[in-house]
C-alpha cells in the first residue's frame, strides 16, 4: 500500500432527519495510514456520518468507497467485513465480564462447537503486543478506569480484524496523560498502515496528532488542513468551524462570601466488596465559591456526586447550609436548591425517547414553571424550554422533537440549561462541558461565572484541567478515595496537576 | 404534523383489521367455510341492538381490565394478576354489598370502594416481593392468580359465605336491589347498558389525567422511559413500583364490577376468571392511551358477541379468538411500519423545503 492510497472515500453523502439536515453534501478522502481528524460545531453532523460510514445509519444519497471499491453497508456486520471498526462516545463493554470476554463477545473463536479461549487469549495478546494497548485479560470490567477501558474497545475493533478506526470524541473523559497515551498507540497504530478517523473537539489534541484535518459546518464539509504542510492554529480551526475567537477560560476575581453552602465531613462510600471507594473526604463550599476536583476518573469521583445528592447511600455527615441532608431523599435535597449535571447524560440525565419540554422538567418535576402543587403545567414548562433553547444556544429544529435527536453536545447544552434553571444555590457538575463544541463551552463557563457572581456554589469536576484550573477557586486532588494535595489554581499548570492525580507527585 | 400524527394512530388499527379479517378469510375458505355467509352474519348480528347492548357491557369489563394492565405497563411492570385481583375484588364487594342496607349511592359507593382495595391489596403481596425479595412480578402475580381461585372456591364451598343461589350453583347471598347498578335499556328495549359504563369512562378519563398532568404520572412515565434517570430526578423507584402496583390492582379490583352489579348480583363458581388476560392484548392494542383501549375494547367485544353465530353456522368458535390473536399482532407491527414511513415522509417534506430555499436564493 503506496503513501498515497485512498482508505476511504465519502462522496455526496446526505442525511436527513425530521427538521433537520444532519449531512449535506459531505466529500471526504482520507489518506491510508494516517491519523484524519475531523472537528465541527456540536450538531455539525459529525457523529452522523460516521455511523453511516459503520452502516448504523443510512445515507440518503451518496457513495463510500473503501481503498478503491465502492461498496454499499446495510449494517455494521457490512462494514466490519469491509475493515472498518468504530469506538463509540460512550463504551459499550459489559461490566461483569472479564476483558477477555468482553473482546470476544460477537465474535467467539470456536473450535467443534466449543468456545476455543486458549485461541483467543493468544490472539490478543499479539494484538496487545503489537501495539502497546497492556490490559490483564481476567479481570473484570467493573474493575477498570475509562483509559484500561477504552484500549479494550480499541483491542476489540483490532481482534476484529479492523484495519480502519474510526473513535468518536475518545479524549473527552480523559486526563492529559492518558491522552497521552492513547495518541503513542495510534500513532504505533499509524506506523503498522492503520488508518485512524478521530473526532474531537480539543483543538489543541487534534493539532498533535493528526495529519489532516476536515471542518464540519452545518453538515457540509468546509475544507481540509494538513498541518505538517500549513501552520494552522487552533484558533483558525475554530475560526473555520464557526467564526468564533477561541476562548480561554480566565476566573475573574473573588467572588467567595462568607455563608457556607454545603459541608462535607468524612465521607465514605463502601462498594459490595467492603472496598471504600470514598474514603472519609471532608471539604467546604462558600457561597460564590467554585471547588474543583481534580482526579482520573474512577477515583470516587462519581460516588461522590451520588452520595451527596443521595442516590447512593454513604456514611458521614453532609450539611446544607444548617440543615443536615444526610439521610434525605434525592428530591429533598433537589428541592433546596442543588442542581445536578451527572457524569452520564443519557443513563442519568435524560428522557432519550421523551420531548425536551418534558426533559425541561425531569429532576424538577415538583417546582414551577414545571408544576402548580399536584398538577403538571405542561406550557410553563415549554415556554421555560424555550428560552433554555435560545440561551444556552441548543441547536434543535423544535422543543417537540425527543432528545434523542439532539447531537450529543446539544443534549449537554439543554442538560446544564435546565440545572441552571431555578435558582440553585448549589450546583454539583461533572464535566459540565463534555462534549461541547469551543463557542458553546465559553457560553457555559459565562453561565456559570455569572450565576457564582450572584452567590452560587459550585462542585465542579472535569477532566479538562484548563476548564478546571480556569473555572475554580480552589482545587482538590482525588486519588483512591482521598483527597491527596490540594492545588492553587493561580500557579498550577495542567501538567503538574495531571502529576498529582496520578500519585506521583506533589501539586503546586 | 398533529394531524399527522392522529392519522397515524388510525392508520395502523385499520391495516390490522383489513388485514386480520383477510387473514381469516384464508382460514375460513381453508375450512370449506362460505366467507360472505358467515361475514355478514356476523356482522348483521352483531349490529342489532341487543348484541350491540351486550358488546358495550362487555367492552366495559375489558375497558377497566386493560386499564389496569396498562397503569403497570406504563413503568415496565407485568401485571398478569388482574384476574386474582379482580375476582377476589369481586367476591368481597358482593359480600359486603349483600350485607348493605344503604341508600343507592352510598351502598355502590361502599361496594366500589372494596372491590378496589381488596385488589390493590392482593397486588400489593406482589409489590412487596419485588421490592422486599426481588420476586419477579410477572411469576408473583401468576401464581397469586391462582392462589385467589383456590381461596375463593374454598370461601365459597366450605364456608357460610356461599349458599345455593340457584340451580346447584353456589355463591354468595344475593345483593338488594338498593345496592345494585343495572343501568338502562336505551339501545335494546330487552337488555340493560350497565350503569357501570359511566363510571368506567369516569376512570378512562381519570387515568388520563393522573398520567399526562400529575407530578405522580411523570414519576411514573419518567420511571418507564428510564429508571436511571427517574432515580436521578429524584423519584424512589422503590415506592413507586409498590404504588403503581396498588393502583393497578385497586383498577382491576373493579373489572368484576359491571358484570356483578349489572348482572348476577351473587358471586358465584360460573363468575368469569379470565378478563385479565384479554385486558393485556387490549393495551397492547390501544398502546396504553385510553382512548386506544376503548376502541380496542369495543372491537374485540364485538367479535366476542359476534362470534355466537360463528356456531349456527357450524363453524367453531375458536375462529373468533385466531382473529383476535391476529389483529394484535398485525396492529403491532404496522404501528411500526407506519411510524418509519411517517419519519421517511418527514425527512422528505424537510428536503424539498430546503431545496426550494436553495433554488430561490
Ligand atoms: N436520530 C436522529 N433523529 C433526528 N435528528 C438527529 C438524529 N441524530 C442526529 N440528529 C440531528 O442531526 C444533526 C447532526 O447530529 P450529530 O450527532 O451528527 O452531530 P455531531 O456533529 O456529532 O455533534 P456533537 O459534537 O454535539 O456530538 C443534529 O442537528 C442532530 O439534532
Ligand atoms: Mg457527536
Amino acid at each position: 500500500m503506496s503513501e498515497s492510497s485512498v482508505a476511504v472515500e465519502l462522496q455526496g453523502i446526505w442525511k436527513r432527519f425530521p427538521g433537520v439536515i444532519a449531512n449535506s453534501n459531505i466529500n471526504l478522502k482520507v489518506a491510508s495510514g494516517t491519523v484524519h481528524a475531523i472537528v465541527g460545531e456540536n450538531g455539525a453532523g459529525k457523529s452522523t456520518l460516521m455511523k453511516i460510514l459503520y452502516g448504523m445509519q443510512k445515507a440518503d444519497e451518496g457513495t463510500i468507497s473503501i481503498n478503491g471499491a465502492a461498496l454499499v453497508f446495510n449494517s455494521p456486520s457490512d462494514a466490519i467485513a469491509a475493515g472498518i471498526g468504530m469506538v463509540h462516545q460512550h463504551f459499550m463493554l459489559a461490566d461483569n465480564f472479564t476483558v477477555l470476554e468482553n473482546i470476544i463477545l460477537g465474535s467467539e473463536p470456536k473450535s467443534g462447537g466449543k468456545l476455543d479461549f486458549v485461541k483467543a487469549r493468544k490472539l490478543i495478546s499479539e494484538i496487545a503486543a503489537e501495539n502497546g494497548l497492556a490490559v490483564n485479560p481476567d479481570v473484570l470490567v467493573s474493575e477498570l478506569g475509562v483509559g484500561d477501558r477504552q484500549r479494550i474497545e480499541i483491542l476489540k475493533v483490532l481482534y476484529r480484524g479492523a484495519n480502519i478506526l474510526i473513535l468518536d470524541e475518545p479524549t473527552a473523559v480523559l486526563v492529559p496523560h492518558e491522552v497521552e497515551e492513547l495518541f503513542n498507540t495510534l500513532r504505533d497504530l499509524k506506523k503498522q498502515g492503520f488508518t485512524v478517523i478521530f473526532i474531537s473537539h480539543k483543538l489543541d489534541e487534534v493539532l498533535s496528532i493528526a495529519d489532516e484535518i476536515t471542518v464540519i459546518r452545518q453538515g457540509t464539509t468546509v475544507g481540509t488542513v494538513n498541518p505538517h504542510l500549513e501552520k494552522v492554529s487552533a484558533r483558525d480551526l475554530a475560526e473555520m468551524m464557526v467564526g468564533n475567537e477561541l476562548p480561554t477560560p480566565a476566573s475573574v476575581g473573588n467572588t467567595i462570601q462568607d455563608q457556607v453552602v454545603l459541608t462535607v465531613e468524612n465521607l465514605s462510600v463502601i462498594a459490595t466488596g467492603g472496598k471504600a471507594i470514598v474514603d472519609g473526604v471532608s471539604f467546604k463550599i462558600r457561597a460564590g465559591e467554585i471547588l474543583g476536583i481534580a482526579g482520573v476518573e474512577g477515583n470516587g469521583q462519581a460516588e461522590i456526586l451520588n452520595a451527596l445528592m443521595g442516590i447512593e447511600s454513604a456514611t458521614g455527615k453532609v450539611m446544607f447550609q444548617d440543615e443536615d441532608i444526610s439521610k434525605k431523599s434525592t428530591r429533598h435535597r433537589r428541592d433546596l436548591g442543588i442542581g445536578f449535571i451527572p457524569e452520564d447524560r443519557q443513563r442519568q440525565a435524560l428522557l432519550l425517547e421523551a420531548p425536551l419540554w418534558e426533559n425541561r422538567m425531569l429532576g424538577h418535576q415538583t417546582k414551577a414553571p414545571n408544576a402548580k402543587g399536584f398538577w403538571l403545567n405542561p406550557r410553563g414548562a415549554k415556554a421555560d424550554t424555550k428560552r433554555i433553547v435560545a440561551e444556552y444556544d441548543v441547536r434543535t429544529p423544535s422543543i417537540d422533537v425527543n432528545a434523542s435527536a439532539l447531537s450529543g453536545g446539544n443534549q449537554q447544552k439543554l442538560i446544564v440549561g435546565r440545572e441552571m434553571s431555578n435558582d440553585p444555590k448549589l450546583l454539583i457538575a461533572a464535566h459540565p462541558t463534555r462534549g461541547v463544541d469551543v463557542g458553546a463551552q465559553a457560553a457555559i463557563w459565562d453561565h456559570i461565572r455569572n450565576a457564582r457572581q450572584a452567590g452560587l456554589a459550585v462542585l465542579l469536576i472535569s477532566a479538562d484541567l484548563d476548564e478546571l484550573i480556569g473555572l475554580s477557586d480552589s482545587i482538590k486532588v482525588l486519588l483512591r478515595g482521598k483527597f491527596v494535595a490540594d492545588a492553587d489554581p493561580a500557579t498550577v499548570t495542567p501538567q503538574e496537576l495531571g502529576t498529582a492525580m496520578t500519585g506521583a507527585g506533589r501539586a503546586a | 404534523m398533529n394531524f399527522r400524527r392522529l392519522a397515524t394512530s388510525l392508520v395502523a388499527p385499520a391495516i390490522g383489521l383489513v388485514v386480520s379479517l383477510a387473514a381469516t378469510a384464508v382460514i375460513l375458505i381453508s375450512i370449506d367455510a362460505s366467507v360472505t355467509v358467515i361475514f355478514s352474519s356476523m356482522w348483521n348480528y352483531g349490529t342489532s341492538p341487543r348484541a350491540m347492548t351486550l358488546m358495550l357491557n362487555l367492552a366495559t369489563v375489558y375497558f377497566l381490565s386493560a386499564l389496569a394492565v396498562s397503569i403497570g405497563f406504563k413503568m415496565n411492570l407485568f401485571n398478569i394478576g388482574v384476574n386474582g385481583q379482580y375476582i377476589l375484588g369481586s367476591l368481597a364487594a358482593a359480600v359486603v354489598a349483600s350485607n348493605l342496607q344503604l341508600p343507592k349511592v352510598a351502598s355502590i359507593t361502599v361496594t366500589i370502594l372494596t372491590a378496589m382495595l381488596v385488589g390493590a391489596a392482593w397486588a400489593g403481596i406482589a409489590a412487596w416481593l419485588k421490592v422486599a425479595r426481588g420476586v419477579s412480578e410477572v411469576i408473583s402475580t401468576i401464581m397469586l392468580n391462582f392462589i385467589a381461585i383456590g381461596i375463593i372456591s374454598y370461601l365459597i364451598v366450605r364456608t357460610s359465605i356461599g349458599t345455593e343461589t340457584g340451580v346447584n350453583i353456589r355463591g354468595t347471598k344475593l345483593i338488594p336491589e338498593s345496592g345494585m347498578l343495572r343501568g338502562n335499556a336505551f339501545i335494546d328495549p330487552e337488555t340493560k347498558v350497565y350503569g357501570f359504563l359511566f363510571i368506567s369512562i369516569f376512570v378512562g378519563i381519570g387515568y388520563w389525567f393522573l398520567l399526562n398532568r400529575t407530578r405522580f404520572g411523570f414519576d411514573l412515565r419518567a420511571t418507564g422511559k428510564s429508571a436511571s434517570a427517574a432515580r436521578t430526578s429524584g423519584v424512589q423507584s422503590t415506592r413507586m413500583i409498590v404504588t403503581t402496583m396498588l393502583l393497578s390492582g385497586a383498577v382491576a379490583g373493579l373489572v368484576g364490577l359491571p358484570y356483578l352489579l349489572g348482572q348476577t348480583g351473587s358471586y358465584n363458581l360460573q363468575f368469569p376468571t379470565e378478563w385479565g388476560f384479554i385486558g393485556i392484548a387490549i393495551a397492547l392494542l390501544g398502546r396504553n392511551n385510553p382512548v386506544g383501549i376503548a376502541f380496542g375494547a369495543i372491537f374485540v367485544a364485538f367479535l366476542d358477541v359476534s362470534s355466537g353465530q360463528l356456531v349456527l353456522e357450524g363453524v367453531p368458535r375458536e375462529i373468533s379468538t385466531i382473529m383476535q390473536g391476529l389483529i394484535v399482532i398485525v396492529v403491532v407491527i404496522s404501528y411500526e411500519v407506519v411510524r418509519r414511513n411517517q419519519v421517511k415522509s418527514e425527512q422528505r417534506s424537510v428536503a424539498r423545503a430546503l431545496a426550494k430555499q436553495e433554488v430561490s436564493a
